[in-house]
């Protein structure tokens, strides 16, 4: 036999982890300054798709990531959670930045002190807004999370 | 292909319709929210809802002192920190009364135009997403890194600059910084011809742009509209011009006006500004003073009792201005925002009545709003 292996043998768990974190779609939903470095990561420099996370889904029913990028008021709070509420399991939040963090310059009656208050969160990004070299890291970082997912026995053959 | 035709019959002759548009959408450039009144595809009326973004800015300069309020400006109109910079420092230096050094009135109007660059290229990688070309937004984030490139080296951020402080500059200009900046400026206006190259004359975004949203000049006067939206309907009026702050008195450079008052022409109008960014930098690095870049002042500013200054300057969007009353303490007693973005809002009802709801893309568009400044 000369070439490759013709074969390859792996987990049902592995697979699906692998096609998961290989195809992240994020949901196309700018909240503040860090949407515009979120922009900035799709660039020609920094070209978010090497990691295959560049389909930017306009709406949250075709997406599986949910990058909570800037300030998150108490207005825009419930809209999140409905956003949220709508897209399909499995998914995945990343919250970018300080605000979304933990309200980060904005102690003030208006902003929601955490995105982790509305939505569970996966990973948290430090920054004000964060580089985005920055938000590859946070997306290379969720990839090793989904990576060490571990799914429910699935039913085959039946 | 007119948006604007006059709408007279209803179009189908149904009942008009609510129509959500937004706080998500992805060509609402952020969490503006519109509800809209429609015939069919036609718009009859059109109401911003705003307010997703209040962050309570406002009430918090009135709790730090002065100086610490710079970070928080940069947070308003995150595309272009540098000009509101400015416009606040400008403010809290009239309020207690400081000159600024020449070095820094030069380093200040370099840095306000990069800005001035970066947002307008901002501006066009969005406008023309929204409207279907893909590639102006890899060509336009091409050279806005660049400049990003220069305001690290400068300051160490690429986007909330913090990069002035009332008197002057915390910073001069790194070594070598001008002839980066040079290097720059040289490249810029063949890039800008590139842009122009795939959209100027292009079918497709002639038909999406022309004669939509038309707003006639005493309209747009009546409602409070500056920037490219007043000199892309006729308007010859820039601050820079006008009423010269910093440096710009002393460079020359031209006021694209344009008189069609629709989406191409405004395009038309922030293309050209590009160009003329360009040409003020190269004659500020020319001419670039030396001598301090701090004015002498105290450690800290305090405000006379019952003073109140408000200075304006020309931003990437218009007219923005800071109104500040001092209270004799080292806070602002109040600190009020005139938000660009905000006023030429107002003017997005009456540019859509009559559109089609595939016109409403292109309309948002050519505001060019940022949430962040019209929320606060």
């Amino acid at each position: 036999m000369t070439g490759e292996p013709e074969v390859v043998t792996t987990t049902y768990e592995k697979l699906y982890n692998w096609a998961r974190r290989s195809s992240l779609w994020p949901m196309q939903f700018g909240l503040a300054c860090c949407a515009i470095e979120m922009m900035a990561v799709l660039d020609p420099r920094h070209d978010m798709s090497r990691f295959g996370a560049e389909v930017f889904r306009s709406t949250p029913r075709q997406s599986d990531l949910m990058i909570v990028s800037g300030t998150v008021t108490e207005k825009m709070a419930p809209v999140i959670r409905r956003l949220w509420d709508q897209m399909p399991e499995p998914k995945w939040a990343i919250a970018m930045g300080a605000c979304a963090t933990c309200g980060g310059p904005y102690r003030t009656y208006a902003v929601t002190q955490g995105v982790d208050r509305v939505i569970p969160v996966d990973v948290y990004i430090p920054g004000c807004p964060p580089r985005p070299e920055a938000l590859i890291w946070g997306l290379l970082h969720l990839q090793r999370k989904i990576d060490r997912t571990r799914s429910r026995p699935v039913a085959v053959g039946r | 292909m007119n948006g604007n035709a006059p709408t007279g019959e209803p179009l189908f002759g149904l009942r008009e319709m609510e129509l959500n548009f937004g706080p998500q959408h992805p060509a609402t450039h952020g969490v503006m929210r519109l509800k809209l009144k429609v015939d069919g595809e036609r718009i009859v009326d059109c109401y911003p809802i705003i307010g997703y973004l209040h962050r309570g800015t406002e009430k918090l300069f009135e709790l730090h002192p002065f100086f610490q309020n710079v970070p928080h400006t940069d947070r308003l109109d995150y595309v272009a920190a540098a000009t509101n910079n400015l416009a606040y420092v400008g403010a809290v230096e009239k309020l207690v009364g400081l000159v600024v050094p020449p070095r820094a009135r030069y380093i200040r109007v370099i840095l306000a135009e990069l800005q001035r660059i970066s947002s307008h290229l901002v501006w066009l990688a969005t406008h023309a997403i929204d409207i279907g070309a893909m590639t102006p937004f890899f060509y336009c984030f091409r050279e806005r890194e660049l400049i990003l490139d220069l305001f690290e080296q400068y300051c160490g951020a690429r986007l909330t600059l913090n990069s002035m402080r009332p008197g002057g500059q915390p910073y001069d200009l790194p070594q070598g910084w001008v002839e980066r900046c040079g290097e720059f400026i040289a490249e810029f206006p063949a890039k800008v011809d590139e842009y122009e190259d795939l959209l100027t004359e292009n079918r497709i975004w002639k038909r999406r742009t022309v004669g939509i949203g038309v707003l006639p000049p005493e309209t747009a006067i009546a409602y409070g509209v500056t920037g490219p939206m007043l000199r892309g309907s006729g308007v010859d009026w820039d601050l820079r011009k006008a009423l010269p702050y910093e440096a710009y008195g002393e460079v020359e450079f031209d006021v694209p006006v344009f008189h069609n008052c629709d989406t191409y022409d405004r395009y038309l109008v922030r293309i050209e500004e590009m160009r003329q960014s360009a040409r003020i930098i190269r004659q500020c690095l020319d001419r670039l003073p030396d001598g301090p870049i701090m004015a002498k002042r105290p450690r800290v500013l305090k405000a006379a009792a019952a003073t109140e200054a408000y200075h304006a300057v020309e931003g990437p969007k218009g007219e923005l201005g800071f109104y500040i009353v001092g209270d004799g303490s080292t806070n602002p007693y109040r600190c009020h925002v005139r938000p660009t973005s905000f006023m030429n809002l107002q003017a997005l009802p009456e540019m859509s009545r009559g559109a089609l709801i595939s016109d409403l893309v292109a309309l948002i568009g050519t505001v060019d709003i940022v949430l962040g400044e019209i929320d606060r």
